[in-house]
């Protein structure tokens, strides 16, 4: 079943086409990465699916709710994990949980029962009580990952979820990522290839607002006739300009 | 909301320069001039005409607050991810808002607490102008809302922290006596709420009720309007993301 349904989606600021008809589908449970250089056109995917910005023309289903008549409908299936940091500072970890919780309307009981979980699930335990401004870029990351996952939602869009961490934080963050696979959709953006290459069950390659190419790493390889998951993404990207 | 008000709460009261500014600053002001008046007596440094003004300028800070927490969750993608939560536009107004309303509250509630000490007859009248500070600080907080929703953090600093407090404070009437300065600036500065939030703290002080008029419909005004157009760039710059 498709979780995902984008109908030629396109994306216009004055002059410049961010998203141009883009259309792709995106199963349940899948990990799918949106890939490509600074641009392409993968934040701007990913904010008009999570309704922060609205289509110039083209529709997308999450669930079969449409994000131009049901963003309400939407938001109740999805989570963002933005690009930069978006926690709040001056919380602490428990307390910036907390806030998620109190903003979803949970309560006491289902309070408590999510923060132990998420926190164990994200290995939290040792920053819990840590303002969050304290904390270094990975454990901020995986906060924000947290306070996504608070709402229990179908749909987790993840933008640049490791940029700037260290490699030990990166693949810290990849096993966290990993464990999710399956129970629910993930969509992630991502500079890096071996990110794409290592977490996706599918990868999107977007340039100019285009898609490229939309399947597994292995077929992309292979379509590519290389080897190397880079190099593969290199000629793609080169070779529609040629 | 609550949960929202509750984290902008937490986030003020962490932050030790709303204790320095919000409420340690209009202190100060209030010994220094007391002190002043004590050795060279000038009417207008009277605690019953200094008190409600200094309350009314400390009210300058809760913008620097209010525009300090918005534009700063606006540079750090908080608000982003808070966009695609249930959280509706009333939900993200009020929840900036209430909170810094209580602040107001406690300030002036302090400000008056000290002249009480300091000499400041006391009357009823006092509990009446803690109350009116209401409206005023609605006034101040939707100024901070409209900064804090179209200038980013560094900007909010100059703006609110300087050019603002400076500009409330000079045409207010709290530190000169307005018709001093000439007809312009006394014209200008009864254009603007700034003075008629002094005189109406100090006519409500006096327990002069006919004296709180024109000035409390100018404050309200001021308020509602200030409030209205807060709300209108805060939702565009929502918007906008």
């Amino acid at each position: 079943m498709d979780a995902i349904v984008i109908d030629g989606l396109t994306k216009r600021y004055k002059d410049v086409v961010a998203v141009d008809g883009l259309s792709l589908a995106i199963r349940q449970g899948e990990l799918f990465s949106l890939l490509g250089v600074n641009g392409a056109g993968k934040t701007t995917t990913i904010k008009m699916l999570s309704g922060l910005t609205q289509p110039t023309s083209g529709n997308a289903f999450l669930h079969g709710k449409s994000i131009c008549d049901d963003l309400t409908g939407v938001k109740s299936l999805i989570a963002v994990s933005p690009q930069e940091t978006a926690v709040a500072p001056g919380l602490s970890v428990r307390e910036n949980l907390e806030l998620m919780c109190g903003i979803h309307g949970f309560s006491k009981e289902k309070r408590s029962e999510k923060i132990s979980q998420l926190t164990e699930l994200l290995g939290l335990e040792p920053v819990i009580n840590k303002r969050a401004k304290k904390l270094s870029g990975g454990w901020q990351r995986r906060l924000s990952i947290a306070m996504a996952l608070i709402s229990e939602p179908k749909i987790l869009f993840m933008d640049e979820p490791t940029l700037g961490l260290d490699v030990l934080a990166r693949s810290d963050l990849w096993d966290i990522i990993r464990s999710l696979k399956g129970t629910v959709t993930m969509v992630l953006t991502t500079h890096y290839m071996e990110e794409a290459e290592a977490l996706s069950d599918r990868i999107a390659i977007m340039k100019d607002g285009k898609l490229l190419i939309c399947d597994t790493a292995e077929k992309i390889k292979e379509m590519a006739g290389t080897d190397q998951f880079e190099q593969a993404f290199i000629r793609i990207v080169k070779g529609v300009g040629k | 909301m609550l949960a929202f008000a509750r984290r902008n709460t937490r986030e003020l009261l962490r932050d030790p320069l709303t204790l320095a500014f919000g409420l340690g600053f209009p202190l100060v002001l209030i010994l220094l001039l007391s002190a002043i008046q004590a050795n060279i007596p000038v009417p207008l440094f009277e605690l019953q005409h200094l008190t409600p003004g200094i309350t009314v300028f400390g009210l300058a800070f809760m913008t620097l607050f209010s525009a300090t927490i918005i534009a700063r969750d606006r540079s750090s993608a908080l608000l982003q991810r808070l966009y695609t939560t249930p959280l509706k536009s009333v939900d993200f107004i009020l929840g900036y808002t209430l909170p810094i309303v209580p602040i107001a509250v406690a300030q002036s509630v302090i400000c008056y607490g000290v002249a009480v000490a300091l000499g400041l007859e006391v009357t009823v009248n006092i509990l009446y102008a803690v109350v009116f500070v209401i409206p005023v600080s609605v006034l101040y907080i939707g100024l901070g809302l409209l900064c804090g929703s179209v200038l980013n953090d560094k900007q909010v600093g100059g703006v609110c922290g300087a050019l603002l407090t400076n500009l409330s404070a000079w045409l207010s009437g709290v530190w000169f006596d307005l018709n001093l300065v000439g007809d312009v600036f006394r014209r200008i500065a009864y254009a603007l709420p700034f003075v008629h939030a002094v005189e109406m703290e100090r006519a409500v002080l006096l327990g002069d009720w006919a004296g709180i008029f024109p000035h409390l419909w100018w404050v309200l005004g001021y308020a509602v309007g200030t409030l209205a157009l807060a709300v209108l760039l805060f939702l565009r710059q929502m918007k906008r993301q």
